[in-house]
Parts: C-alpha cells; sequence; structure tokens
C-alpha cells in the first residue's frame, strides 16, 4: 500500500511534527516501503493467539498507594525551557475573550 | 609490561589489589587515549575531572580495605542513561544541554560498585539505527580498517560508541543498551563481546525510553568474563521499574567454568539465509565444531516465525517509540523552538529537535496506532510476536541454547545500506528476533572476514538463564582465539 500525501500529512500532524511539502515528498516513498514491508504480518493465521505485550512472566507489582516521591519543584524545572514561580510556561494557548 | 589500557577488568581489578598501579593511574591512561583518539568521536560528553575524581575516592577505598567489587574501573556510559549532573544527550538536538537532576538505576549501582566514568558514549539519536549514523553529534567510526583499505566503516549500532570504546581501548568496558540488536550488533562489528540479559533483569529507571517492551541494559567488554562482571552490577530489582524482575540474581562469573559436556545447543534452521555470505556461514559451522568438541551436541531446531520477527519489530518499536517520545514538547525540558502559538510551537521544536531516521519512525508508529489501523498492525504484531516467542520455548524443550551469526555481515562503510531503510533494518535479522521474546543473548567474537574485520556469533539462552548464555559463549571466546585490536 502506498500513503499518500494527504495522509501522511495527517500523520504529521498527530504526530505534532511540522513537515513542508517538500519533506512530505521525500518521506513518502520511505514510509510506503516500511509500510509494505510491515503489511507482510497479514498473511500470518493469528487466529485465537492473544497479543503479548509482557514478554516474560513477570506480574507487575503494585504498590501501597502511598506518596513517597516528591518536593523537589526546583530539579523538576531546572531544564524547563521557560519557567516562572513554580510553573512552566508555554505561549498563550487560550484566547482572550474579555 | 603490558600497556594499562590493554588490561581487562579482570586484570585490571588484580593489578589494583596487588598495588602495580593506583586507580587513578589506569585513569588517566584512559583520558590520555580518549585524547589520542579523539578522530572516532565514541564519546559526546567527557568527563575526565569527575573521572579523576572517582578515581582518586576509590584509591582511598582500595588503601582502607573497603573496596568494592569493580572499584577504579574506568567505563563509557551510553548517553542514553541518565547521569545526575552530567549532559545526557540520547544523541538528539531535542535533549542538547539536558541536565538530569538524578540517576539512572543501572548507572546508580555501577557508581555504587566503584566505577570511574570516562565519559558519555555516542549513539543513534534515541538508540534507533544500526550504524551510528543518525546521531546529532556525529558518526562514530569504528577502529578497525578492512585490509588495505582506509575507507571509515560504522561500529554498528545503536551502541556504537560503546562498542568502538572499548574496542579502541578508550574503556575497559561500557554499558549499552538493546533494543533489537543494539548491544550485540555493534559488539561483533568491532571485535568485542556483548550481552543482553533477559527483559527485566536490569531496571529500565533513568534510561531514556525508545520501546519500553524491548529495552533493555547491557554489556559491552573485551572478554566474556568482564562482560559478567558488568552484568552482575547492573543487575537485580528496583522497585522504580515495575517490569524489572524480583529474581535472585546468580554468580555470572561463577557460570564460566568453561564444561559444556552434555549441553545441546540448537541450530536454527531458518537462521541460514539466501544470499548469506559463505564466510559467514563457514563461522557459524566452525562455531558448531568448536562446541562439538567441547562435549556439547548440536541439533537443527526450527523457529518458524523467524522472517516475521523483523516485520513484527518494525510495527511495534515504532508504535511504543511514537508513544515514548510525545515527551518532547519544548515544555519541560530540552529544545525548545520559539514559535508562535502552542500548537507551532509544538511542531517546529519537534520537527527542529528530532533528527530524520527518529522522524520517520515517530510516523511510523503514529500511523500504526492511528484510529482504524490499530488492530490491523499493532493488535496484528503483538500476536505474532506471541508466535515467536512460542517459537523459542518449543525450541528450548529440545536445547539449551540457540547459536547463531550476530549480523549477516562484518561492518560495512559509512553511508553505505542508507539508501533503503530496509536494507539498513535487515543488520537485525539475526537479534531481533531474541529481543521479541525477552530472551538473554551474546554476541562473542570469533573470526575474521576476508577483509580481515571481525565477525561475531551470538549465544541465545531461555529466560533468566544468563549463565549458559555466558557459559558457551566464554567456550567460544578459548576456542576462537581471536585477537582484538
Amino acid at each position: 500500500m502506498s500513503l499518500d500525501i494527504k495522509s501522511i500529512k495527517k500523520v504529521a500532524s498527530l504526530a505534532r511534527i511540522r513537515m513542508s511539502d517538500e519533506e512530505l515528498e521525500r518521506i513518502s516513498p520511505r514510509l510506503s516501503k516500511i509500510i509494505d514491508f510491515v503489511e507482510q504480518l497479514a498473511e500470518v493465521d493469528t487466529d485465537n493467539v492473544e497479543p503479548l505485550a509482557n514478554v516474560v512472566d513477570i506480574a507487575p507489582k503494585l504498590r501501597e498507594d502511598i506518596v513517597n516521591d516528591g518536593g523537589y519543584e526546583e530539579k523538576i524545572l531546572a531544564n524547563a525551557p521557560e519557567s516562572s514561580q513554580g510553573y512552566f510556561v508555554v505561549p498563550n494557548a487560550i484566547e482572550d475573550n474579555t | 609490561m603490558t600497556k594499562l589500557t590493554d588490561l581487562t577488568i579482570e586484570q585490571a581489578l588484580n593489578g589494583l589489589n596487588n598495588k602495580d598501579f593506583t586507580a587513578v593511574e589506569l585513569t588517566q591512561v584512559h583520558i590520555d587515549a580518549m585524547g589520542v583518539h579523539k578522530g572516532l568521536n565514541a564519546y559526546i560528553t567527557d568527563t575526565p575531572e569527575l573521572a579523576l575524581e572517582q578515581a582518586s575516592a576509590s584509591d582511598v577505598r582500595r588503601a582502607s580495605g573497603d573496596a568494592r567489587p569493580l572499584d577504579g574501573i574506568p567505563l563509557a556510559i551510553k548517553d542514553l542513561f541518565c547521569t545526575n549532573g552530567v549532559q545526557t544527550t540520547a544523541a538528539s538536538r531535542i535533549l542538547d544541554g539536558f541536565i538530569p537532576q538524578y540517576e539512572s538505576t543501572v548507572t546508580q549501582k555501577l557508581f555504587d560498585d566503584g566505577i570511574v566514568m570516562l565519559g558519555k558514549a555516542n549513539l543513534d539519536e534515541f538508540a534507533m539505527g544500526s550504524a551510528n549514523t543518525t546521531s546529532y553529534y556525529g558518526n562514530v567510526i569504528n577502529p578497525w580498517k578492512r585490509d588495505g583499505d582506509d575507507a571509515e566503516l560504522t561500529p554498528g549500532g545503536s551502541s556504537g560508541g560503546s562498542a568502538a570504546a572499548v574496542a579502541a581501548r578508550i574503556a575497559m568496558g561500557a554499558t549499552g543498551t538493546d533494543t533489537g540488536g543494539s548491544i550485540r550488533q555493534p559488539a561483533a562489528f568491532c571485535g568485542i563481546s556483548g550481552i543482553k540479559p533477559t527483559y527485566g533483569r536490569c531496571s529500565r529507571w533513568g534510561t531514556i525510553a525508545f520501546a519500553s517492551s524491548l529495552d533493555q541494559a547491557g554489556t559491552l567488554a573485551r572478554s566474556v568474563k568482564d562482560n559478567a562482571l558488568l552484568l552482575q552490577s547492573i543487575s537485580g530489582y528496583d522497585a522504580k521499574d515495575s517490569t524489572s524482575a524480583n529474581k535472585a540474581v546468580p554468580d555470572f562469573a561463577a557460570a564460566l567454568t568453561g564444561d559444556i559436556k552434555g549441553k545441546v545447543i540448537g541450530i536454527p534452521k531458518e537462521y541460514r539465509m539466501d544470499g548469506m555470505p559463505d564466510e559467514i556461514e563457514k563461522l557459524w559451522q566452525q562455531g558448531i565444531e568448536w562446541l562439538e568438541a567441547a562435549g556439547a551436541t548440536t541439533i537443527e531446531v526450527s523457529l518458524p516465525h523467524t522472517k516475521y520477527a523483523l516485520p513484527t519489530y518494525y510495527v511495534i518499536a515504532p508504535a511504543e517509540a511514537s508513544s515514548n517520545l510525545a515527551r518532547y514538547d519544548g515544555v519541560k525540558f530540552g529544545y525548545r523552538a520559539d514559535e508562535g502559538d502552542l500548537t507551532n510551537m509544538y511542531e517546529i521544536t519537534r520537527a527542529q529537535g528530532f533528527g530524520e531516521e527518529v522522524k520517520r519512525r515517530i510516523m511510523i508508529g503514529t500511523y500504526a496506532l492511528s484510529s482504524g489501523y490499530y488492530d490491523a498492525y499493532y493488535i496484528k504484531a503483538q500476536k505474532v510476536r506471541r508466535l515467536i516467542s512460542q517459537d523459542f520455548i518449543a525450541a528450548f524443550e529440545k536445547c539449551d541454547v540457540l547459536l547463531t551469526p550476530t549480523a549477516p555481515s562484518a561492518a560495512f562503510a559509512i553511508g553505505e545500506n542508507e539508501d533503503d531503510p530496509i536494507k539498513m533494518y535487515l543488520n537485525d535479522v539475526f537479534t531481533v528476533p531474541a529481543s521479541l521474546a525477552g530472551l538473554p543473548a551474546m554476541s562473542v567474537p570469533a573470526g575474521l572476514d576476508a577483509g580481515g574485520l571481525p565477525l561475531g556469533l551470538q549465544v541465545i539462552g531461555r529466560a533468566w538463564d544468563e549463565e549458559t548464555v555466558l557459559k558457551v559463549s566464554g567456550v567460544i571466546e578459548n576456542l576462537s582465539g581471536f585477537k582484538g585490536l
């Protein structure tokens, strides 16, 4: 199956990666090639096969529902591109309607 | 006298104990050698001051009789492990300048055991690649050259900096991570050994995530014994990673008895691929003969779903990557493009911060997980993954380990295989299946190809049976008489 530019554009937007038309053109044949390659999975009979997510027989352990971490705001903000008064700062996301 | 950089970790620990040299001396010769081999680009960040500080603390401990298991051993740390206060990049522009405020469990365990960190080793961006050509910080160069040819070769990937550093003797050993072959393939290309333990043997806490159901830390070193010593240090349960296994960690070095009498070695017939170079076939046969001479028996086994391993991997790994890499949005850490409103900022940050291969994989993963395709790709791949895993379980009813080549070729030239993503992906054809099944697997150097480049053999074991993997690899190491650089 080949991925058309419109579908790739949609995927890029879902992935939040800006792509110019020229980039979309360039990436398209490569993505189509990979999709073609993985499509051979369709020929495997997987009726009555459970999907495998946990590869070894280790049941993840539940821990006590207690706070056992935290209290280091400065460390969390240390790598922020922009922060103020203990918060991460982002560009305006809500329109001002007043 | 043997140069200090030529010692194995085992020999260096003896030398330190015998007061033949100090940890500071051992560290200094490695720092000097790093300067000489700058051209390999094996490290993204050198940490010589930290290393010397750690080395002198190590000398104090040893002098007061408090030496720890790896005290004073200088290592390279793959730049995918977060190190407190030391830049950690995953070889991506999007993390350029990121200074972790915490220590990964794997590096914490190594520091607790006394190691000295020489620097953070280069890798493929977010560990995505098989040639170490996707790093924002430039390609890593393999210290090996073809006979009579000066072309620069790839060290393999993604742990290419780790493997090149160990092979070039600018680290005594290194950490790596392996998602589909990222320890074993570069180990083979650089003529050293490397092990990926069972999924869950080492904590993933503080290791930058690529594909969480596949990622596993491991080690690279110049001998099987050295790998056993390093693996000992990084293994074990960690409450901070709920997928790490609460299982006792055996004494890995003690498994290296050399005695494999009565062991049954499985030879998977599906790994005899069309177009495989004769010399790889020959080396594999040589490996079979060595193990038989040492008292093991070999039988042919079948892993019928082998041909579906790569397509399965190239759904699951990108799908998990697209989800894991959603966190790089220019808000909490890393690179931010200062562009317009929030959505513009996200999209341009990620467009500028990620390299081509990473973007490609995020796109494939996003597509495979998107509405209408999820069942056809992701769920389907997880089902085939179960069949692949069951193939191994069935094979291990008849044998104790599997023996295969590590990679379908020796190291190739930088730039080769770049035109076609599938060609590059085929590098991992022998390593991906064990990753999908979560099994321990080791590459051990076994010989040279016609051009004088190293080739590796891979030993795959049952889940949690790293001991037999190490034991059999140790026998191959002894009988091959392989000489590193």
